[in-house]
């Protein structure tokens, strides 16, 4: 990766609210290395069922690591990503990468939208255009946003934290910062995955300037299923994926907010180790995924050439273990906050959620509403997973314009 | 790395002596890969996992200074042998005793062990008037290696839990011609060697073990939900118990993805480095006992222990193969099982929990032995040989 992307911390003298414009810049020898080790790669046995109840299976992780080697161009989502306008601006210490795109039209609302893991800013690429030029995608001039979609600390593009701390309430702030730095003195925030934790934090500090918020996973669910409740069918059928991923699907999830660095020795050194690590998030994405190498059936956008994108960017930048961290972190964060007693505060500014039904779990919406009292605007949409953005992209785009249209 | 552990024999009880053959183009492979290694930047709180320090420590010593001949010249000229058992090729160590009337004891390794952790015990054991002890406290040791680990197979089929590997170490045990034996085990050594107790095989007489199962359902639950202390307990106990919260909140992390998602860890096959750090991660005891090795201060475990080690798992291929006995496994780790034949046990001190004397006297209801030692941790034979060794005669003296 470019010395610009990882150091440009060292090179900053000062925080001076400077905003630089950047450009993702890859070596002919980074891409060469990449194919080589991905060719040399070491394979296990084959798991020993037909599902993935042993982890990403042989077959698809192998069509992969081919596909990767001979049919992938890292150039088309480098050329993709340099088409946008990108930027790195140094806050709280840490130097933020960040895409800030804006509206053609007029009184855009501006939105800052915040990805998750194993996701990164490749996630919300194609909501891009939709968002930001509505006219052009078949909406209205009105619905239109001014877009900036960071990059987490330790994430893609945005350095590394060197401290410990960057927990999801740090990085609400440092967005708040951002937001202002960029002269948005009116806007809204949205988010899924680790980006829900960072869009719920910024809801309840409720930054000057910040109208509402919408999520797409209801994080702090998590953390209080035993509160919410559980007499309608959809409410069990929640609650009761709620305890199956934790049951057998929180091995990543157990590793990565205990022990980041020991699976970032792996991650950082194997193309393949990378790949799975990231494959293995929820079921309902690793079979859309796992589908769309095997059977060439890919589900909405999730095609293998967005697939390794993703997984590319997470190895071209080396951010395998630091993005780990950011785990770690939530999980000392609560830890913390549960010793001393403390419940965050309540959201105060108005909230949409959109359930998407192939969610680690189908939110209902009184748990929507008992987790955000000032719920403005609830719809469960008839598609789409964890990567609500990424893989139904237009139907994300018109629950985002129905979401904020009351805000405007 | 070839091994006939692949072969299928024609005469499936047939036990067919082992050579161990590793050639110089695995070994340059190995230490190319280890030479281009991509690292990570250095963890933010030491907390977070293996240190960049110690594991950038033990790869320049991997690739320049560590000698894995010279461990294969002492392994290699010990007994080795393979059976099928249950349709895989089951991989042992059989060093027969001088001492006619020695007694028969297998040995269990566990995770992320392997044969190589047992080596240090097997003269102490089977040679004893060498190491101060007398004539009768003589051993047959069989050391065999857990199916998916080191030179036995890799199943290809589901069900290989303890109490599958427990059946399959009478049936070896049987096919040595031992009818009047015993076994011992820590980690997963410990979950085989009580679930074979609880077969009660013909033969087999009372066990020893390291890391002990005694839990009652009531502190098993209490430590894993992390709740508080019941307010009965000694201080032995109490003690032990929140030495177990702290490890079920922090410290599972590598079993739960090993009990969950085995295959997933590509990086630990496809990568030295990623294997190694996945390894050193166990207790974290035995972690700063390894990082002090690395740090030239060594303990009970010396630089080229870990490395032999490592290196076993690494040519073996079987870091997702091992893995999968955590999702086999529905057991758990430390809940009493029951075990009604006789048991002696060893409380080191830096085991994963102290086990007091009390919960062990549950447990195991026939204690024959209850020892206590003042320095070691999870790796008993391993950094312990001695103590281990001299526990272990203790243990079965009044069985012979």
């Amino acid at each position: 990766m470019p010395a610009e992307s990882k150091d440009a911390d060292a090179a900053t003298p000062a925080e001076d609210g400077a905003i630089r414009p950047f450009k993702v810049e890859v070596s002919e020898e980074e891409l060469a290395e990449l194919r080589e080790r991905v060719a040399a790669t070491r394979w296990p046995s084959k798991e020993l069922v037909e599902d993935r109840s042993q982890g990403v299976q042989l077959a698809p992780l192998q069509e992969l690591a081919r596909y990767w080697t001979t049919d992938y161009d890292w150039r088309k989502c480098e050329s993709k990503l340099n088409a946008l306008p990108q930027f790195t601006t140094e806050i709280d210490g840490v130097e933020i990468h960040f895409i800030h795109v804006r509206s053609p039209h007029e009184n855009p609302l501006p939105l800052v939208m915040t990805h998750g893991w194993p996701g990164s800013v490749i996630e919300l690429l194609e909501v891009v255009g939709p968002l930001t030029d509505p006219t052009a995608h078949g909406g209205r001039a009105e619905d239109a946003f001014d877009l900036v979609l960071p990059s987490l600390p330790g994430y893609g593009f945005s350095a590394e934290p060197t401290e410990v701390g960057w927990d999801p309430g740090r990085v609400a702030r440092a967005w708040a910062e951002l937001m202002h730095r960029l002269g948005y003195t009116r806007y809204v925030a949205q988010g899924g995955d680790v980006g829900a934790s960072v869009t719920d934090g910024m809801g309840r500090q409720a930054p000057e300037g910040l109208l509402g918020i919408h999520t797409n996973l209801l994080a702090p669910a998590l953390g209080m299923t035993d509160q919410l409740p559980a007499e309608s069918d959809g409410e069990r059928a929640a609650r009761d994926a709620l305890a199956a991923f934790r049951a057998s699907g929180f091995g990543y999830f157990l590793e990565q907010a205990t022990r980041p660095q020991t699976i970032g020795y792996a991650v950082l050194d194997s193309p393949v180790a990378l790949a799975a690590w990231m494959l293995d998030h929820d079921t309902d994405s690793y079979y859309k995924i796992s589908r769309a190498f095997l059977d060439g059936e890919p589900a909405g956008n999730l095609t293998p050439e967005h697939i390794v994108d993703n997984v590319t960017t997470y190895w071209l930048t080396g951010t395998g273990a630091s993005a780990a961290r950011s785990y770690w972190e939530s999980g000392r964060a609560q830890a913390e906050a549960l010793a001393a007693g403390q419940a965050p505060p309540e959201v105060s500014i108005p909230v949409g959620f959109t359930t998407f039904p192939d969610e680690i779990f189908r939110a209902p919406r009184s748990w929507a509403e008992q987790v955000y009292p000032t719920l403005a605007y609830f719809n469960e949409v008839d598609k789409g997973g964890h990567f609500a953005a990424w893989e139904e992209p237009e139907l994300f785009t018109t629950e985002m314009r129905a979401a904020f249209n009351s805000l405007r | 790395m070839e091994t006939s552990a692949s072969t299928k024999s024609a005469t499936t009880e047939e036990i067919r002596p082992f050579t161990i053959e590793v050639s110089d183009g695995e070994l340059e492979d190995l230490r190319s890969r280890i030479n281009a290694t991509k690292w990570p930047d250095r963890e933010v709180d030491p907390s977070q996992g293996v240190q960049l320090e110690t594991i950038q420590a033990l790869a320049d010593y991997w690739a320049d200074g560590y000698d894995w001949r010279k461990f294969e010249e002492h392994f290699a000229a010990l007994p080795h042998f393979i059976t099928e058992i249950d349709g895989v090729d089951i991989h042992f160590i059989h060093v027969r005793s001088e001492h006619e009337d020695a007694m028969p004891l297998i040995v269990t390794h566990g995770w992320p062990g392997s044969t190589v952790e047992q080596l240090k015990i097997i003269d102490p054991l089977t040679k004893p008037t060498e190491h101060g002890a007398s004539a009768g406290d003589a051993f047959h040791l069989v050391i065999p290696s857990l199916p998916g680990h080191g030179f036995s197979g890799k199943p290809t089929e589901t069900g290989w839990d303890p109490v599958r590997i427990a059946k399959a170490w009478a049936v070896l045990m049987e096919r040595l011609g031992y009818d009047r034996y015993v076994a011992q085990g820590g980690d997963w050594g410990n979950a085989v060697t009580e679930q074979l107790a609880l077969l009660k095989p013909e033969g087999l007489l009372g066990i020893h073990t390291n890391m002990p199962a005694t839990l009652s359902p009531e502190i098993s639950k209490g430590v894993q939900l992390g709740e508080p202390a019941p307010t009965d307990l000694s201080a032995d106990e109490k003690k032990a118990y929140e030495i177990l919260v702290h490890f079920f909140a922090t410290g599972t992390g590598y079993a739960g993805e090993m009990g969950n998602r085995p295959q997933t860890l590509y990086g630990i096959v496809d990568s030295p480095i990623g294997l190694a750090a996945w390894m050193l991660d166990h207790d974290e005891a035995s972690y700063q006992l390894i990082a002090r090795a690395f740090a030239r201060n060594p303990g009970g475990l010396s630089r080229d222990d870990v490395l032999d080690n490592a290196t076993h798992y690494w040519l073996t291929n079987s870091g997702i193969s091992s893995a999968r006995l955590y999702w086999e496994s529905k057991l758990g780790f430390f809940d009493v099982k029951g075990v009604e034949l006789p048991v002696g046990l060893t409380v080191f001190p830096d085991e994963l929990y102290p086990a007091p004397r009390s919960w062990a006297e549950k447990a195991y209801p026939k204690l024959i032995h209850f020892g206590e030692a003042d320095e070691g941790g999870h790796f008993a034979a391993w950094e312990q040989p001695q103590k281990l060794s001299e526990e272990v005669r203790a243990t079965f003296r009044s069985l012979r």
